[in-house]
């Protein structure tokens, strides 16, 4: 039972990470245009994609579709520019014309957006799967009957890396400050001088990129990807935003880990006859949420002063 | 020629005309003032002049040059601050931190420094409370800061728009009394008042807006008594 428990944990770990990964996206995005960016998930499909593409390009993974670290490290740099550079044509392209819009005009826009990319993808790539190159060495380390992937182990270490790197750029850096201002006051942080349109963009590359991280870590994990891996994905990650309170950073990486805890946990105590419901939880999550605490477990309104 | 200059300048939201066809000048110096009630437009004459909003016709002359409907981030190059209606103190963050934005487009850490200091010396409480987050101060404060954070950028013309709104007549004081030390210092004020007594008290000459339109200008002392002025504003 113990061990079921700590396997569990470990598992949730590594999914959690991915979902925090997508969810900063979500909630750095809201921040700071307040749009729920829908197309997000398919961004994260897209980073496997190039990945996937690369790998063939670049001539890195072996006949039999084995790579090394340094090949995994080179497609997810990749995939990485290739998913900001989509992620800033997104926005300047899609959301910039119907900023000055009522906000339903940019949600509707998210979903046309998500759709073209979902279908465009099937289009480009095909929808049949492909599998993409695994680590030649992937191994598992066993203690007592708790396995540990290896792969498990460089998502934990990848993600909460790329995400001590994220808290450093918004908080050390002037671009940081500006993103922070921007997300507070638009029309405040115009008048210090910031140009709003280039922070937009950036804040849109970045969450992109990490996206794309994400996309790569779960394909080096899990194999198969096809065009609308992104879906589910994508759409447990804003889970994970909303819980955290959304267009909170720290609170995007809590309810990612959590939504991921809790599913692995459905997953590994459910009954077999049970276990698909593992992918109701993070939406069962969000009924929850907006029903007893509508602001996220780490969102808050600051309170106006006159 | 006039530092700022509005020529037949109207804006509107969707169908509503705000301002229909204002003309002001404000020469380098000084310091105007623009009354008027609630609604009036004086807040949308602020917002067109650092490129928040653009205006339908009219032009915005600075320095002789149109600069109507440019970039905020540009205006702010040009030396145009300005303290936002309600403040608009970044709240989540210090008081540090919002000066330092204040400086964005200052490259110069030295000059940044310098500006901090002129910044202490008008308003000796925001130092005080220099390492606070922001939104734990008072209303009075968080003015202070707001318009210390526009005098980061070193403005030539500085739009200051309500900044006694709510506050209390002693910190009203302190606020109209670093107007003129600011004026002093060599910043032209645009100010945007419904306290038409304190305005007209502090500044050179006058706008009063009605509806989108200039009703009456001229110089403030004149104004102040004028009886419509003295009925209409100044409650008598």
């Amino acid at each position: 039972m113990l061990q079921t428990f700590i396997q569990q944990i470990i598992n949730g770990l590594a999914l959690g990470s991915i979902y925090a990964l997508i969810a900063l996206g979500y909630t750095m995005v809201y921040g700071v245009l307040r749009l729920i960016n829908f197309a997000h998930g398919d961004v994260y499909m897209i980073g496997a994609f190039v990945g996937y593409y690369a790998a063939q390009k670049f001539g890195i993974a072996s006949a039999s579709g084995q790579i090394s670290f340094g090949g995994a490290l080179i497609l997810m740099m990749t995939a990485m520019m290739a998913s900001a550079s989509l992620g800033v044509v997104i926005e300047r392209f899609a959301y910039r014309p119907v900023r000055k819009y009522p906000r339903l005009t940019s949600l509707i826009t998210a979903i046309g957006v998500s759709l073209l990319l979902e279908n465009g993808g099937q289009v480009l790539f095909g929808a049949d799967p492909k599998f993409f190159p695994i680590l030649n060495s992937a191994v598992t380390y066993t203690f007592g009957s708790v396995t540990v992937r290896l792969t498990d182990i460089i998502i934990v270490v990848v993600s909460v890396s790329l995400m001590v790197l994220l808290q450093t750029i918004v908080l050390k850096t002037k671009l940081g400050k500006a993103m922070r201002a921007v997300s507070y006051n638009l029309d405040a942080a115009k008048l210090m001088g910031i140009n709003t349109d280039f922070i937009i963009a950036f804040t849109f590359a970045l969450g992109s990129a990490l996206a794309a991280a994400a996309g790569i870590l779960v394909s080096l994990s899990f194999p198969k990807i096809d065009p609308l891996i992104g879906v589910l994905t994508g759409l447990k990650a804003f889970v994970a935003a909303v819980l955290g309170g959304i267009g909170n950073i720290t609170g995007a990486v809590l309810g990612g880990f959590l939504i991921g805890i809790a599913e692995t946990m459905a997953a590994g105590y459910l009954p077999q006859s049970l276990n698909s419901y593992k992918d109701a939880v993070a939406f069962a999550i969000l009924i929850l949420v907006l029903l007893f605490k509508p602001a996220g477990l780490m969102g808050s309104v600051a309170p106006e002063k006159v | 020629m006039a530092l700022l200059k509005l020529e037949n300048l109207t804006v509107s939201y969707g169908a509503i005309e705000a301002l229909k066809g204002i003309s002001i000048e404000v020469e380098a110096g000084e310091v105007v003032t623009l009354v008027g009630a609630n609604g009036a437009g004086k807040s949308t004459t602020l917002r067109t002049i650092t490129g928040l909003l653009k205006p339908k016709t009219g032009k915005v002359l600075y320095e002789g040059k149109d600069i109507s409907g440019i970039p905020t981030h540009h205006t702010v190059d040009l030396g145009i601050c300005m303290s936002p209606e309600g403040r608009g103190i970044f709240a989540n963050l210090t008081v540090l931190e919002n000066l330092e934005l204040g400086a964005f487009r200052q490259k110069d850490k030295q000059k940044i420094k310098a500006d901090l200091e002129k910044v202490f010396h008008f308003f000796p409480r925001v130092k005080e409370r220099i390492k606070q987050v922001a939104g734990t101060l008072s209303g009075g404060e968080q003015q202070m800061v707001a318009m210390g954070r526009a005098l980061m950028a070193r403005p030539r013309l500085l739009l200051l728009d309500e900044p006694s709104l709510g506050l209390a007549p002693l910190v009203v004081k302190t606020i109209f009394e670093a107007i003129d030390a600011i004026n002093k210092d060599g910043a032209t004020i645009l100010l945007v008042e419904q306290n038409a007594n304190a305005a007209l008290n502090h500044s050179n000459r006058a706008y009063v807006l009605e509806t989108g339109s200039i009703v009456l200008s001229g110089p403030s002392k004149e104004l102040a008594q004028d009886p419509r002025i003295r009925e209409a504003y100044l409650g008598e």
